[in-house]
């Protein structure tokens, strides 16, 4: 290991300028005319447009034009797409509802874009875009998933009659129903996983301008894809083709997945800048982020586990209705199915899985990734059961989990995946050593002399991460490949620049990115700057998601660094009249093995761009280019322990300890990894105790600023424990599996368990706010108990 | 936000004129309020009268009778760091630094409080709790008097609280039991022992702003001590209710603050 390569605590090479206020925004880019776009957003959840009258609107101070859906459709505008095919299970392809940018005959959520207001300032459009009149037919509007599916429940779209968006399956049906009838003991729970609102600290922004001469369209956008959204916005939306179509993310501040997708806003500012013939800037605010970023999760489950006489499981049926609100998002028909149920298996060797999803229209925000995207739900669905069922038998939970657990690799569960490596006992032991289980009972005792009750959970969570092999995805409906591409310029003075498809929007790629450069070649980070985020600048990619920059990305540049080292080796070999097999590389040199013979890095560099003195036939130049498809996903796993005290006064829950033992083969960076590992706890946490997305029942989101929608601060959560366990990845080059969404997808079980434990009960919902855990109490004839 | 046109008041008489002259005028004592709900474009004032740079309305007084005056331009952080409030009056330097965050606390004053009577505010509660007597640039109220309702006073449209009187008092304290998402009181009780008697006021909980206990008020008198009021509870049908809290939620909290109010109280 280098001073600064795999495995150091180098410090972010960008926080620089963030810390410094300097980073650079989408709407930190100004161009000379620019107009702003506001929108004219829908006020009902479910009406019928009768219509839109722009008259005022035009009148008032520097306006420029207020475009609507009518005039989207004429300019042949396509419609919004789903990026990923699910099949019912009667074989019929998904039912999809028309999704337009701009909708000028039924609205189907409060927020809908109707109409885009272009004027001189941001001031002048917002004031615009609330003059025009909207005249709406207010129809019945459906809110949960499970009303939508009723009898007579109000319908959305005419291609998906009784609002059934696919009913799918996967795995055995018969077989599991089997394990079933066989059973010793089933545990049965309803489990529902709450809806939540992504909140990235920068909203939403786009920045689009057409220069006519060229034919050519810039877009600057809050993209976690930029390559994904170019080909989207020419293949599907008509835009304008992919060479005349730039795609710039330049820096973006979080995404947790809600940026992924391509928003009517993107759309329509592209569109709108072609006929007002001036760059058009958009720019969302917190009441839009809250109403249009497409929300997560939104699950009603019921699942049933079964176990045989020796407590070992033998069955798991889980229905599942998915909310994916009023329109089909760019992967929202992936998460609930190939993302959720694909993970069922948990850590546990579990023989017969049966899963059935239906996926719903509601009048609601569309639905999609977030932060860990369907694994969340399947890890909270298999975690609450497992604690649940070890009580039922009475096995302690660790036990119970303990003997179920998957021991041999590579395995094979029933529901797709084939894990390739862990040590699942050893995550368990170390987070069980730290938080000292032993030590709870007597930790209990001491609260309940003081009137508090308290509990512990264990969480022990698996993930698919390093999404994903294009092949087998591309065999279950995704619509793209999911490989990454790198490029190592290597410049004539010996710096480098590594161009990447990943996006960094928080990640801190340009440090960890640059240490695997600095560790295969020995030269300092500073050297190396890592470029992203530009279609004009790198040629493809497919953008940063799902924990896959590390296993994904870096794999590509891996590659790309097999093949600069194999030139430069070439290279040195020919100058210092070796054999090529005997150059070593490292601390920034070239050397012949076994000699005092050298060259610097930069010494060859150079040789390779005079181009005076090259082995013959070779090309001049050190720039090499590779693509990385992976071959498996990756399974990050490992096991959380939260303890909780509750108020029985008040019913407030505090986390007085909380400990996260996590295997993600190689750590680039310990440092930027633990920042990962808390982020995602946190945003675990918020959804456990606080963060819950409500509508009234006329459709109308009741937590649309932070007023209502609980945040987690720093004070909602305690110090984290972190330990680390590895088993190396066998499927990347650098044994990565990938940390970003672990948090968020093994924490709310770990703290369901402890609240429940706590109070001695088996069901209760997310969040574990004040209200709900006294009532709970109250429910249960607990506080006298406590006292 | 809409437009709006923003004048800086020197003196409450030249705040009075720029209000008169105003078509649509708002007076801005803080903006904590005022501001994010012009930002939501919920609110369209012509024009703000800034109060905060007024002098004469500003800072804190120990009068000679003992009681504490509090100009109404003056901001929640320095009540909650005045040694004078510290000492005489430990519940209510505690409010104010439980009031929103810092940057809320350096901008916010009492005189904006009060006159917004947010009924999830705090002062509120010291104010009904400690018999604080309110001063205007007309004229004087009680407490009891000045808390009309959600959002309501008996402030005339064009009255400006220039100050609040609070008598001596002793255990005063306050608890707060905070929303979960905008951390402004879900119950936050005052409670102190006044030369009429002990007090107990009520912000948050109420359907009708602020509110007194009479009968902890009552309990408290004959026997100071949290496990007299720990029986007592608001009828749940006078209580809020919303996302956060039921209405028998509410009611119980105001139970369990109190006791953690009188307990606290020194």
């Amino acid at each position: 290991m280098t001073a600064e390569g795999i495995g150091a605590r180098v410090l972010r090479k960008e926080d620089k300028r963030f810390i410094t206020g300097n980073g650079r925004y989408t709407d930190d880019v100004t161009m000379q005319r620019m107009g702003y776009a506001a929108f004219v957003r829908s006020t009902h959840a479910h009406a019928r447009i009768k219509s839109i009258n722009t008259d005022d609107a035009m009148k008032m101070p520097g306006v420029d034009a207020v475009l609507n859906g009518h005039q989207l459709v004429a300019d042949g505008i396509g419609n919004i797409i789903c990026g990923w095919m699910i099949h019912s299970k009667d074989g019929s392809p998904m039912n999809m509802g028309a999704y337009r940018a701009l909708e000028s005959e039924t609205v189907r959520y409060v927020g809908q874009a109707i109409a885009v207001v272009v004027a001189d300032t941001q001031q002048q459009a917002r004031d615009a875009a609330e003059a025009v009149v909207v005249d709406y037919e207010d129809l019945p509007a459906v809110i949960d998933s499970l009303d939508a599916l009723k009898e007579g429940a109000p319908q959305l779209h005419p291609e998906a009659a009784g609002n059934l968006i696919y009913d799918w399956e996967l795995g055995e049906e018969a077989q599991t129903d089997e394990a079933f009838a066989n059973a010793a003991h089933i545990t049965r729970m309803d489990i529902d996983n709450n809806r939540l609102i992504p909140n990235p600290m920068e909203p939403r922004a786009a920045l689009a301008h057409f220069d006519p001469s060229e034919e050519h369209y810039t877009l600057y956008t809050t993209s976690q894809n930029p390559h994904v959204a170019r080909l989207v916005l020419s293949a599907f939306y008509n835009v304008a083709s992919e060479n005349k179509l730039r795609v710039i993310a330049p820096d973006v501040g979080g995404g947790f997945g809600s940026k992924i997708f391509i928003y009517p806003e993107e759309i329509a500012c592209l569109w709108a800048t072609k006929r007002v013939g001036r760059p058009v800037k958009w720019t969302s605010d917190r009441t839009e982020a809250f109403l249009t970023d497409a929300h997560g999760r939104d699950h009603h489950s019921i699942a049933e586990l079964a176990l045989d006489e020796n407590n070992k499981i033998t069955g798991f049926r889980v229905k599942t209705v998915a909310n994916l609100g009023a329109y089909m998002s760019l992967f929202s028909s992936s998460v609930p199915t190939y993302l959720y149920a694909t993970l069922l298996s948990g850590q546990y060797n579990i023989p017969n899985i049966y899963a059935n999803v239906k996926a719903v229209y509601t009048n609601t925000t569309p639905v999609d990734a977030y932060r860990g995207a369907g694994r969340p739900e399947a890890t909270y669905v298999v975690e609450r059961m497992m604690e649940t069922a070890a009580k039922e038998i009475g096995m302690p939970p660790a036990e119970f989990r303990r003997i179920n657990f998957i021991r041999e690799f590579p395995h094979q569960t029933p529901v797709i995946m084939a894990y390739d490596a862990g040590d699942y006992e050893a995550s368990l032991n170390a987070a069980m050593k730290v938080i000292d289980y032993d030590g709870f009972a007597q930790r209990r005792t001491h609260s309940e002399a003081a009137g508090k009750l308290r509990g512990i959970g264990i969480s022990c969570y698996i993930e698919a991460c390093g999404i994903a092999p294009s092949q087998a995805v591309g065999s279950l409906g995704a619509g793209v490949g999911l490989w990454e591409s790198a490029e190592v310029r290597v410049n004539a003075v010996g710096t480098i620049e590594v161009l990447t498809g990943s996006h960094s929007h928080g990640q801190g790629h340009e440090t960890t990115f640059a240490q695997l450069v600095s560790d295969r070649l020995g030269l300092p980070t500073d050297s190396i700057s890592i470029v992203h985020g530009d279609t004009d600048k790198v040629q493809m990619g497919m953008g940063t998601y799902g924990s896959r920059s590390g296993a994904v990305g870096m794999s590509a540049i891996a590659k790309a660094l097999d093949k600069v080292e194999a030139k430069a080796k070439k290279i040195a070999a020919h100058l210092m009249e070796a054999s090529e097999g005997d150059i070593e590389i490292g601390n920034g040199e070239l050397k012949v093995t076994g000699t005092d013979r050298k060259l610097t890095f930069t010494e060859v560099a150079l040789a390779a761009y005079t181009a005076h003195n090259l082995p013959e036939g070779m090309e001049p130049g050190l720039k090499e280019g590779a693509f990385y498809d992976p071959t498996n996903f990756t399974f990050p796993a490992g096991c959380y322990i939260c303890e909780v005290e509750v108020d029985p006064d008040t019913g407030v829950v505090s986390i007085e300890d909380f400990v996260a033992a996590d295997d993600f083969g190689t750590i680039i960076n310990p440092m930027i990894v633990e920042g990962q590992v808390h982020g995602g706890l946190v945003q675990g946490i918020g959804q456990a105790m606080l963060e819950n997305a409500r509508y009234d029942e006329d459709g109308q989101l009741l937590t649309a600023s932070y007023m209502d929608y609980t945040m987690p601060r720093a004070g909602d959560v305690p110090s984290f424990t972190l330990e680390t366990t590895v088993t190396e990845c066998p499927g990347n080059p650098l044994g990565m599996k990938g940390c970003g969404e672990a948090g968020a997808i093994g924490s709310p079980p770990a703290v369901i368990n402890a609240v429940t434990d706590a109070l001695g009960i088996r069901d209760m919902n997310m969040p574990a706010s004040p209200n709900r855990v006294w009532q709970l109490i109250q429910d249960n004839g607990l506080k006298q108990a406590a006292e | 936000m809409y437009e709006t046109k923003y004048h800086r008041a020197s003196t409450v008489s030249d705040a009075a004129t720029m209000l008169k002259n105003a078509d649509d005028g708002k007076l801005l004592s803080g903006g904590q309020t005022l501001i994010p709900t012009m930002k939501q474009r919920l609110a369209a004032p012509s024009d703000l009268i800034d109060l905060c740079h007024i002098g004469e309305i500003a800072g804190i007084v120990k009068q000679t009778d003992g009681s504490i005056r509090i100009g109404a331009a003056t901001c929640h952080a320095d009540v909650a760091g005045n040694a004078d409030v510290k000492a005489a009056l430990p519940g209510l330097a505690d409010l104010a630094g439980t009031i929103g965050d810092p940057h809320v606390r350096h901008m916010g004053t009492i005189g904006g409080s009060i006159a917004n009577n947010d009924p999830a505010a705090d002062y509120p509660a010291a104010l009904l709790a400690l018999g604080a007597t309110i001063e205007t640039n007309k004229r004087e109220f009680s407490a009891q008097d000045f808390f009309t309702g959600m959002f309501e006073t008996a402030l005339d449209e064009d009255e400006i609280v220039t100050g609040v009187v609070f008598p001596t008092a002793s255990n005063t304290a306050y608890a707060k039991f905070p929303n979960p998402a905008s951390r402004y009181a879900m119950a936050g009780v005052f409670v102190a022992r006044t030369s009429a008697g002990a007090r107990v006021a009520v912000t948050g909980a109420g359907q009708n702003g602020v509110f007194r206990m009479p009968d902890m008020e009552k309990a408290l008198d004959g026997n100071w001590s949290a496990d007299a009021v720990a029986g007592i509870a608001p009828s749940a049908d006078n209580m809020l209710s919303d996302l956060h809290g039921t209405s028998a939620y509410r009611a119980n909290l105001v139970t369990v603050m109190a006791k953690r109010a009188v307990a606290a109280s020194s």
